[in-house]
C-alpha cells in the first residue's frame, strides 16, 4: 500500500514532467521509450523471481488439487481433470472437522497468549532498570533456538514417564498428566510450546512500537494525574494499535502454518487429537508410503485461502483506521 | 502450504542435484578422454548413479567401498548418493517424473510396489536380474501380479528382546513364554517386583503398524479385514497392557529408537525391536526370543530391509550394466559382507549359513526371518499403505483411550475400504 502511494506519486511526477517538456517532440518520445525500457529492465528480475518462485508453484499447487493424481499419472503427467472432487472428498473426510477445530483453537489461543504476554513484557521493559537489557536478551532465546531443538526439548520435558514436568507435578502432590499421549492434553502441550516460542517475536515488535510513542504524551498524562493503569489503556494501547494489528496478522499467518513443533512433539496424534490442517496436508502428501498429492494440495490451498481472508480483513481494518 | 513449500524446495533441490550431476558427468568424461588408455573402461561405461537410504554411511565405510568395487568390476564409476528413508520415496517419484531416475535405486521393501505401480521400475524380465536362490518370503515384497521388480539386499525383522537379570529376579523362565497368556503372566510377575514390563513403538507412522503386525498376524487376523475378532483381540492385548501398567504410556509416541532407549535403561523386562539393535543388545546383555502368537508358537513377523531396483531409463542399454552391479552386490560372498555391515540377514540359504557359521547368535534371527511375511505381500501391493495408515490410526485411538479397540478398528476398516476404492 505504501507502494501504491509511491507509484501514484511517481506517476504524477511523470505527468508533470511530460507537461513541461512537451514541445521537444520526437526526441522526447524516444527518451520516454528508453525510460520505459529501462523501467522494465529494472522490473524484470523481480517479475521473473515472482513468477518462478511464487506464481508457478501456486499454479502447480492449484493444478495438483483439481486433478486426480495417482502415482502413475504423477509420473506421466496426464492426470484427469477432477474439478472440485478432491475438495469435496477432504471436506467429507473424518479428519477434516477435527483438523479445522484444532487449527482454530491452536491459532487463536496461541495468538491471544503470545500477544498478551509479549505486550505485558514490552511494557515491563519499557522502563529501563539495571540489567533490563540482559534480561530482555534472555527472553529472546526461544527465538534464537532452532525449532527442532526447542520442540525436542519440550517433548522430553513433557514425556509421561520420565519428563521433568510430571516429576514436578508429582513432587507437589498433583497427579501426572499424559501431556503428549492423551487425546485431551496433546493439543494443550503443543500450544504451550508454541506460545513459548512466539513470545519473543511479540515482545520485540511491541517493544519497538512502544519506543515510537513520544515520551511527552506520558509526561502530560501523569501531570494530569493519570495512574499507570489509565496510562496503559488510554495512551499505550490505542497508540500501539497499528503495530498490534500487523503483529497479530503476522502471528496469525505464522501460526496457521506451524508444522515442525507439532510434528516433532506429537505427529498430530494421538490419532487426530493434535492434527492441524498443516499437519494433515503433510500426512496426506508425505506421511504414508503412498503419497496422495492431490488431496494434500487441496488442504494446502484451503490453508492459503484462510490466510488470504484474514489478510483482507486486516487491510480493511487498517483502511478504516486510516480514514478515521 | 507445507506441501507447496516442500514440493517447491524439493523440485529446486532436484534441479540443483541434477545440474551438478550433469556437470560432474561431463567433467569426469572429459578428464577420462584426456587421460587416454588407462581409463578406457570408464570411457565406455561412464558414470552410473546409485541412491540408497543409508545416510549413516559415508565414503570411507565398508558399504561405500563395496559399491565402488562392484562399479569398477563392471567397468564404470558409481556416483553414490544417500537419502533419508522417507525422503528417498519422494525423491525417487520426483526423479521418475522428470525422467532422471538413478540407474540403481535401493528402497525400503514396502515402497517397491508403490514405485512399481507408478511405472518407474523395470521387471527382472526386462533388466535380466536373477532371483534364483532368494527365499520366497523375502522376495515377496518385490513381486506384484507375478512380476518381480527387484532383489532384496537382505532382511531384518522384529523379535522380543528380554533383560535376563529382570526375568531372573521375577522368577520368569524365558523359554516358558510361548503365547500371549504366558507373556502377560510374565509381565505381571515383573510388575510385582517393581520393574517395568514391555516397551514397543505404537507411534502414528509406518513404524507403529510395523510393530503391531506381529501381534495382529499372531492372532490370525488379515490385513484385508481390519475389524475381525482376531484383530480386535490383538489390539485389546496392547491396550490392556497399557491399562494395567505393563507397558508405559509413552509407547503411543515412541519410535523404535526411543522405545529402544527405554529398554536400554535396564528397567524394562521386554522390548519389541529389530535385528538392527542386536549389537547394542549384546553390550547390555539382552537376549532374544521370537514374538509369541496368541495360542502358541512364533508369530509371523513383517520383513524389513531394502530392495535393489533398476528404474526405467530412456536408454535401455544401461540395464545390463546396472544388473551386473546389482548382482555383484547382492549375490555370492559379497552379500554376506554387505549384510554383516548393514546388520541384515542374507536373503539366500547359503548366505544365511555363512553368517551363522561366523556368528552363532544370529541363528534366532535367521529363524525369525524364515517365518517373516512381506507387508505388501498377499497381493496387497499399493493397498498396503492405505490399510497401514488406518491401522496405525486405530492403534493410536485405542492406546490413548479415544475409542475402544473394536470401535477404532471398525472405523479403520471402513476408512481403508473407502481409501482403496477411491
Amino acid at each position: 500500500m505504501t507502494t501504491d502511494r509511491s507509484r501514484a506519486r511517481s506517476a504524477g511526477r511523470q505527468r508533470d514532467g511530460a507537461a513541461r517538456t512537451a514541445p521537444s517532440g520526437a526526441r522526447h518520445a524516444r527518451a520516454r521509450w528508453r525510460a520505459q525500457a529501462a523501467a522494465w529492465g529494472f522490473l524484470a528480475p523481480v517479475v521473473l523471481y515472482l513468477a518462478a518462485f511464487y506464481a508457478y508453484p501456486l499454479y502447480r499447487n492449484i493444478d495438483l488439487s483439481i486433478r486426480s493424481y495417482t502415482l502413475a499419472s504423477f509420473i506421466t503427467g496426464d492426470a484427469p481433470f477432477a474439478g472440485f472432487a478432491n475438495y469435496i472428498s477432504i471436506f467429507h473426510s473424518s479428519t477434516f472437522a477435527p483438523a479445522l477445530i484444532n487449527t482454530t483453537i491452536f491459532v487463536f489461543v496461541s495468538i491471544a497468549f503470545q500477544f498478551a504476554i509479549g505486550l505485558a513484557l514490552a511494557v515491563f521493559f519499557y522502563r529501563s532498570f539495571p540489567l533490563s537489557g540482559t534480561l530482555r536478551a534472555l527472553f529472546l532465546i526461544p527465538w534464537l533456538l532452532p525449532l527442532l531443538v526447542s520442540a525436542s526439548t519440550w517433548s522430553w520435558m513433557l514425556n509421561s514417564d520420565s519428563g521433568i514436568v510430571n516429576s514436578f507435578l508429582q513432587a507437589v502432590g498433583a497427579a501426572p498428566i499424559d501431556w503428549l499421549t492423551s487425546p485431551r492434553w496433546s493439543l494443550v502441550a503443543v500450544l504451550i510450546a508454541n506460545i513459548w516460542i512466539g513470545i519473543p517475536f511479540n515482545l520485540v515488535i511491541m517493544y519497538s512500537g512502544l519506543q515510537s510513542i513520544p515520551a511527552d504524551i506520558f509526561e502530560a498524562a501523569s501531570i494530569d494525574g493519570a495512574n499507570g493503569w489509565q496510562r496503559f489503556w488510554r495512551i499505550t494501547f490505542p497508540l500501539l494499535r497499528p503495530v498490534s494489528a500487523i503483529t497479530l496478522l503476522l502471528g496469525f499467518i505464522y501460526t496457521l502454518k506451524v508444522f515442525d513443533i507439532i510434528w516433532i512433539m506429537t505427529r498430530g496424534g494421538p490419532a487426530t487429537a493434535s492434527t492441524t490442517l498443516a499437519i494433515w496436508s503433510y500426512q496426506l502428501g508425505f506421511g504414508s508410503l503412498l503419497p496422495d498429492f492431490s488431496s494434500a494440495a487441496a488442504v494446502g490451498n484451503v490453508l492459503i485461502i484462510i490466510a488470504v481472508i484474514f489478510a483482507l480483513v486486516y487491510i480493511r481494518a487498517r483502511n478504516r483506521l486510516e480514514t478515521t | 502450504m507445507t506441501v507447496q513449500v516442500n514440493l517447491r524446495a524439493r523440485a529446486a533441490l532436484l534441479a540443483l542435484t541434477a545440474a551438478t550431476a550433469l556437470a560432474a558427468c561431463s567433467s569426469s568424461s572429459s578428464t577420462n578422454a584426456s587421460a587416454g588408455g588407462a581409463s578406457a573402461s570408464s570411457a565406455s561405461g561412464g558414470t552410473y548413479t546409485l541412491w540408497d537410504p543409508y545416510p549413516q554411511y559415508n565414503a570411507s565405510s565398508a558399504w561405500w567401498k563395496a559399491v565402488a568395487a562392484c562399479g569398477t568390476q563392471a567397468g564404470v564409476t558409481i556416483k553414490h548418493t544417500a537419502y533419508d528413508t522417507t525422503a528417498l520415496t519422494t525423491q525417487a517419484l520426483l526423479a521418475g517424473q522428470q525422467g532422471k531416475s538413478p540407474d540403481i535405486l535401493l528402497v525400503d521393501n514396502p515402497v517397491v510396489s508403490t514405485l512399481a505401480s507408478a511405472g518407474i521400475l523395470t521387471t527382472t524380465a526386462q533388466n535380466g536380474l536373477s532371483t534364483g536362490s532368494i527365499a520366497q518370503n523375502i522376495l515377496g515384497a518385490g513381486v506384484i501380479d507375478g512380476k518381480t521388480y527387484g532383489v532384496p539386499i537382505g532382511a531384518n525383522t522384529l523379535a522380543l528382546y528380554y533383560n535376563p537379570t529382570i526375568l531372573k529376579a521375577a522368577g520368569v523362565n524365558p523359554a516358558s513364554i510361548t503365547s500371549w497368556a504366558t507373556l502377560t503372566a510374565a509381565l505381571a510377575k515383573v510388575k510385582a517386583i517393581g520393574k517395568k514390563g514391555i516397551t514397543f513403538s505404537g507411534i502414528n507412522t509406518e513404524e507403529g503398524s510395523f510393530q503391531f503386525l506381529p501381534w495382529f498376524w499372531g492372532a490370525g487376523a488379515n490385513l484385508t479385514n481390519l475389524n475381525s475378532p482376531q484383530a480386535v483381540a490383538a489390539l485389546t492385548l496392547w491396550t490392556t497392557w497399557l491399562k494395567d501398567g505393563y507397558a508405559p504410556n509413552s509407547v503411543i509416541q515412541d519410535t523404535q529408537t526411543t522405545s529402544w532407549q527405554e529398554f536400554q535403561t535396564g528397567d524394562y523386562a521386554f522390548g519389541e525391536n529389530g535385528t538392527w539393535q542386536k549389537a547394542s543388545a549384546a553390550t547390555m546383555g539382552a537376549k532374544v526370543i521370537p514374538i509369541p502368537a496368541e495360542n502358541g508358537g512364533a508369530a509371523p513377523v513383517p520383513t524389513g530391509g531394502e530392495f535393489f531396483t533398476i528404474p526405467v531409463q530412456k536408454d535401455t542399454s544401461t540395464y545390463a550394466t546396472s544388473a551386473k552391479i546389482v548382482s555383484c552386490l547382492s549375490s555370492g560372498s559379497s552379500i554376506v559382507g554387505t549384510d554383516n555391515t548393514l546388520n541384515y540377514i542374507a536373503p539366500t540359504k547359503a548366505g544365511q549359513q555363512a553368517q551363522v557359521a561366523t556368528d552363532a547368535s544370529l541363528q534366532s534371527w535367521v529363524n525369525a526371518v524364515g517365518v517373516a511375511k512381506a507387508r505388501t505381500g498377499d497381493n496387497l501391493g499399493t493397498k498396503y499403505p492405505v490399510i497401514s495408515q488406518q491401522l496405525w490410526t486405530a492403534v493410536q485411538k485405542a492406546e490413548s483411550g479415544a475409542a475402544t479397540p473394536a470401535a477404532a478398528l471398525a472405523a479403520a476398516q471402513s476408512a481403508a475400504q473407502a481409501g482403496i476404492n477411491k
